[in-house]
């Protein structure tokens, strides 16, 4: 029997029925539901951060620590999770790191995304002059490998968390530009285009309420699979010494105060092993979360495997 | 092509102009000795306080003469860094390069012939999880388990006897691709010694840079097994194997090779956090380091290498994909 709910759904309108399929799709999939969860996972670590590591100081993101002892100490009941060089809680900095990291990773690329689809539209919909120029520009940004040019950038601009949310910012939106301006010269040449131009919709209607719905779910995919390499990127950064501070609770840094520690005393070669592997495992499984996501997302939009 | 490097140089010029003049000097003195004194006459000499476009030009111009200015991380010009610290990278991207791409290509004919077995779910799983990897937590783990543990496999690029011989005299640099000359000298220890010290990176490489490679070379082969001529094929009776080999794979093929183009001008990129990790002196290490001593014309140099690199890349895939593809070729 039809329920009301159905009924409703069924009257719906047809991108709310779409979005819903693709809902379903997705919770189906086993992989997407372990992305999903994982995002989630960290996402209530930030927002409890307060609770589950209440700071010491004014500024939440200084890791504590107890001492300047150079060694690291394992795991104990004062430090779940051990402490690192300079005697660093391990677990306060992962769990902090988590709020820098959806800072730095979010923000980021929902600039990049705001970015990339303003030129993206500009060089698809319009064409001819915007299209070659925007175009160019571009494909100069894909010639310097991502990584370099945000060092560039960085040493240009200055150190610091902020500077290398700026640097990913300005480097990273081209990709959107160059997949969302091929999607909507697809959409742009199809008939309902056509059609909605016949009843003299203005361009800037044929753009948002036509063009965008249709051409966006390839460049949200790519946010997606994106946080996850700006995340990277930014760990890398503050890994060679170019990002936050010592003792700033952001993942590349943790892992960069722990590059020394790989080779154990004598006796125990693995004697540091945890905060090798600690905080490195840590960011793997966020970025991991995000492209699981991104990953099944785009094999459900697919639209050769979609109904079926 | 050309327009693309001179939008790199563009760029480069661009971000270096926001660093205070004091910083650029560098970029035209060609020696390590500047003193606070030395300093105002040097800007005013070489006009960093003109207008941009001045500056830009006289830039260019000092670049199709060959100066790039002096290196304080280098400590020398940093065309000599360049020609120092160029082989020690190289030698690495030819090692792992081939490495990255057949691992791709073998593992992705793998999942897509065996779709949907345990082969393919663990292909699969193996590349997300490639691309979620840091590199420099792989590069600190490995180490970890096979220097610091096991006592193998040993970073930097070559032991400190080694090194005496190398650059000792009686060893002679013919290419500075120290495997190689090596072998031209015939000393098979050195060879050896400086090979041994290249596979932890280049594994390293591998698993991060292989993954993207794998991937398409999979959805490509699943897309080329779907085809019309395979079916043909097959009832022409051919087996198994020519068929995945001859009939589907060099279809298959035809994306991967753009993509293993953009994978070697990125390795070059990946290689700062390689040679950092690996204590490598190569052109990353040196742009890492550049970077943190504020070292302009080294960094203006790498990015500007490293944009030609790209530009020299994309031209031999198309004429790689000219020579393989007759559609290509015949038009």
């Amino acid at each position: 029997m039809e329920t009301s709910a159905d009924r409703r759904l069924s009257a719906a309108h047809p991108r709310l029925k779409e979005l819903l399929f693709t809902l379903r799709r997705f919770l189906k999939n086993p992989l997407s539901v372990i992305g999903l969860s994982l995002v989630v996972i960290f996402g209530i670590i930030a927002l409890l951060a307060p609770v589950l590591a209440p700071p010491k100081y004014p500024d939440p993101f200084r890791i504590p620590h107890t001492g300047f002892r150079i060694e690291p100490s394992p795991p104990s009941a004062a430090h779940p999770l051990g402490t690192m060089q300079q005697q660093y809680d391990m677990l306060y900095g992962l769990i902090w790191g988590t709020r820098s990291a959806f800072r730095i990773g979010v923000f980021v690329v929902a600039a990049n995304l705001l970015i990339g689809i303003i030129l993206g539209v500009l060089a698809g919909y319009f064409g001819g002059a915007w299209d070659e120029i925007i175009m160019r520009i571009t494909d100069i940004f894909f010639a310097i490998p991502y990584l370099v040019m945000a060092m560039a950038l960085v040493v240009a601009i200055g150190r610091g968390l902020k500077a290398v949310t700026i640097v990913l910012i300005i480097t990273g939106w081209p990709s959107y530009t160059r997949v969302l301006r091929s999607d909507i010269l697809v959409t742009r040449g199809r008939d309902f285009i056509q059609a909605a131009r016949a009843s003299g919709a203005s361009h800037l209607r044929i753009m948002i309420n036509h063009i965008l719905p249709n051409a966006m779910y390839s460049v949200l995919i790519l946010a997606s699979l994106n946080i996850g390499t700006t995340i990277l990127t930014a760990a890398a950064l503050s890994f060679l010494g170019l990002g936050s501070e010592t003792g700033t609770a952001d993942w590349g840094q943790i892992i960069s105060l722990c590059r020394n520690w790989i080779v154990g005393a004598p006796g125990n070669r693995f004697a540091y092993w945890y905060v090798v592997f600690i905080p490195g495992f840590v960011i793997s499984l966020f970025v991991l979360g995000w492209n699981l996501m991104g990953d099944a997302v785009r094999d459900i939009f697919d639209p050769r495997m979609r109904r079926r | 092509m050309v327009l693309v490097l001179v939008g790199v140089s563009l760029i480069v010029f661009t971000m270096m102009m926001l660093l205070p003049p004091g910083q650029r000097v560098a970029i035209y003195v060609n020696g390590d000795r500047v003193t606070p004194q030395m300093m105002d006459r040097l800007i005013a000499k070489y006009g960093l306080d003109e207008p941009a476009p001045l500056q830009y030009w006289r830039w260019v111009s000092n670049i199709f003469r060959g100066e790039f200015g002096y290196s304080i991380t280098a400590s020398a010009p940093v065309w000599d860094g360049f020609v120092r610290f160029f082989p020690v990278s190289l030698e690495l991207v030819l090692l792992a390069a081939p490495l990255i791409i057949l691992t791709g290509i073998l593992l992705g004919t793998l999942g897509a012939v065996r779709k949907d077995t345990p082969t393919d779910h663990f292909t699969r799983i193996m590349a997300i999880v490639g691309f979620s990897l840091p590199t420099f937590w792989l590069g600190l783990l490995l180490l970890m388990v096979f220097y610091g543990f096991a006592g193998i496999f040993p970073p930097s690029q070559m032991s400190n006897e080694v090194r005496n011989v190398v650059f000792g005299g009686g060893f002679h640099q013919y290419t500075r691709l120290v495997t190689l000359d090596a072998i031209l000298n015939w000393r098979w220890d050195i060879f050896w010694d400086a090979f041994y010290r290249m596979i932890l990176p280049s594994v390293n490489l591998a698993i991060i840079n292989s993954a993207l490679i794998m991937r398409l070379m999979r959805s490509s082969m699943l897309e080329s097994l779907g085809q019309d001529y395979m079916m043909t094929a097959r009832a022409k009776g051919a087996d198994r194997r020519t068929l995945i080999r001859h009939h589907a794979r060099r279809n298959a093929m035809l994306p991967v090779i753009t993509i293993s183009g953009i994978t070697f001008a990125d390795l070059m990129g990946s290689m700062v956090i390689t040679e950092t990790i690996f204590d490598r002196k190569g052109i990353g290490w040196w742009m890492a380091q550049a970077a943190l001593q504020l070292d302009v014309p080294a960094i203006m140099f790498d990015v500007l290498f490293l944009g030609t690199v790209y530009v020299v890349i994309n031209l031999i895939v198309d004429l790689i994909y000219a020579w393989v593809d007759p559609r290509v070729r015949l038009a």
